[in-house]
């Protein structure tokens, strides 16, 4: 949590529970970041082109699951970000009635497994209404995720210096514009390092999509060790993968959240 | 420069802060183009008072009237009352997000409805004005505090306020930086603005405030010329605080 103090200087939220970013005072040739991911590469070509059999064939199959993880993460990542976003404005509002919404869909959302969320939307409500695969999936990542998002931005938007208010409103803005104007854009260069680890996470949590049956990494994956029993070298193989599309996710939201302080200065 | 006219009219206001009376009925009249400067030890109010003229606090009790529009009750527009009233604070408040040209435009452009050249224009000769006709790419972090307060008066002026309120402009200041802030406000006394002080600066109040007032516990102690106050004080309190300050 970033601390309060009445001076200019937007600070970092450090929340992180996902791979951590890329730290900018690592400039060194070898930084862990490029060690690991060059290890994950150089394995990965090795397996595939040098050892080939069966690697060749297992990637071929598992990486077709590929797209699908990447779509039910992008969307997941929309509609995550819109729902923490308004989560994140709710709890400050001054309406206590919206206050109350968002609290409780917070304290909810949080205190239940994604995965226990994940079957509940897609076999329980099943029952009610019928939802498709992926559209049950991004549902339920973007409701989890958006309320741990929510958190996120309540406390980005708390960081903002009070004057910061104060001065749009003397100014003649209303509420709504200074939120919008003054305050959001300055909550989300705080908020960028947070929310980029929660890409990070939901690209992994993605693969619990694998047991409401949607073909994604995982899912194709456990198919291939149905049919051939070859499990040590397909969830390596498996592993593998996701650690690269991690690593260079991380790569992203670091060079994303330097964009944003060269800005600044 | 004073005319009759009554531009700022505090009438019996009372301001709790749960038990603590931050303002116990104080009234004050500001006339158009008078410049008052409000002095007193802190915890005295006079922050409190100037923040509720555009009901940055809101009262317990009492009324007060921005030329002539009420700033509570059923006929009360406080968007009108702000966008008549320019505030700069003693941390200068710029949005560190804009540039300083983006940071004078933003009200117009948003709340006024000017266009974005008309504003640009009128931003970059009131940068002129306060003396920083080269800066107007700068983004707040690159300028000096001096420099920063005298975007901050820009950023007001751009509203075309009737009203000025400063709430201690130079106390977050170094003090080679006070006097270009000061100057600054000199010329606006000048040139016949009204304006309400919050600041201890006794050059600034001998050279342009036409009334100084003294403030302790939440109430008004004394007023007069800043001769009448600071050379001949009446009231005890005020003599005490006097030789505090100077």
């Amino acid at each position: 949590m970033a601390s309060l103090n009445n001076h200019e200087e937007p600070r970092v939220i450090e929340i992180t529970d996902g791979v951590l970013l890329p730290t900018h005072g690592e400039r060194r040739i070898i930084d862990s970041w490029r060690l690991t991911l060059s290890i994950a590469i150089l394995g990965l070509l090795a397996m595939i082109f040098l050892v080939k059999d069966p690697y060749s064939q297992i990637f071929r199959v598992v990486i077709k699951g590929a797209p699908l993880t990447f779509g039910v993460t992008l969307g997941a990542i929309f509609g995550s970000v819109f729902l923490g976003l308004f989560t994140g404005i709710g709890q400050i509002a001054h309406v206590r009635l919206l206050q109350l919404i968002s609290g409780v869909y917070v304290e909810l959302i949080r205190g239940i497994p994604l995965l226990v969320q994940l079957i509940f939307i897609y076999f329980a409500l099943g029952k009610f209404f019928q939802l498709d695969g992926i559209p049950a999936a991004i549902i339920a990542l973007s409701i989890c995720y958006g309320a741990y998002q929510g958190e996120i931005f309540r406390a980005g938007i708390e960081a903002i210096p009070k004057g910061q208010m104060e001065a749009a409103l003397a100014l003649g803005l209303t509420r709504g514009q200074a939120m919008r104007y003054i305050i959001l854009p300055q909550t989300l260069r705080i908020v960028i390092p947070a929310i980029g680890n929660e890409f990070i996470a939901m690209l992994k949590d993605s693969s619990l999509v694998s047991v409401i049956a949607l073909r994604d990494i995982l899912r194709r994956g456990r198919e291939h060790v149905s049919r051939t029993f070859l499990s040590l070298e397909t969830y390596a193989l498996v592993a593998l993968i996701y650690l690269v599309f991690t690593l260079v996710l991380s790569k992203l939201v670091a060079m994303l959240e330097d964009r944003m302080k060269r800005h600044e200065q | 420069m004073n005319s009759n006219k009554i531009m700022v009219d505090i009438q019996n206001v009372r301001k709790d802060f749960g038990t603590v009376k931050a303002l116990r009925k104080v009234s004050l009249q500001i006339h158009e183009g008078e410049v008052v400067l409000i002095i007193g030890p802190s915890g005295s109010g006079k922050s409190t008072l100037l923040r509720s003229v555009n009901r940055l606090e809101t009262l317990t009790s009492g009324q007060i009237f921005v030329d002539g529009d009420p700033l509570i009750g059923p006929k009360a527009d406080i968007r009108k009352i702000r966008e008549e009233t320019g505030m700069v604070f003693q941390s200068f408040n710029l949005f560190p997000h804009l540039n300083a040209l983006d940071n004078i435009c933003l009200a117009p452009i948003k709340v006024r409805k000017l266009s974005r050249t008309v504003a640009q224009e009128r931003a970059r000769k009131l940068l002129k004005r306060v003396g920083l006709g080269d800066r107007e790419n700068a983004y707040p972090g690159q300028l000096s505090g001096g420099q920063k307060q005298r975007v901050a008066i820009a950023r007001s002026l751009a509203m075309e306020p009737k009203v000025m309120l400063f709430d201690e402009p130079t106390s977050a200041l170094d003090p080679e930086m006070i006097k270009e802030v000061l100057d600054v406000m000199l010329d606006l006394a000048k040139e016949g603005m009204t304006m309400i002080v919050v600041s201890h600066e006794m050059g600034f109040a001998r050279a342009a405030a036409d009334r100084v007032v003294f403030m302790d516990e939440g109430e008004i102690v004394e007023m007069g010329t800043s001769q009448q106050i600071f050379d001949n004080p009446r009231e005890e309190r005020t003599m005490k605080f006097l030789k505090h300050i100077l």
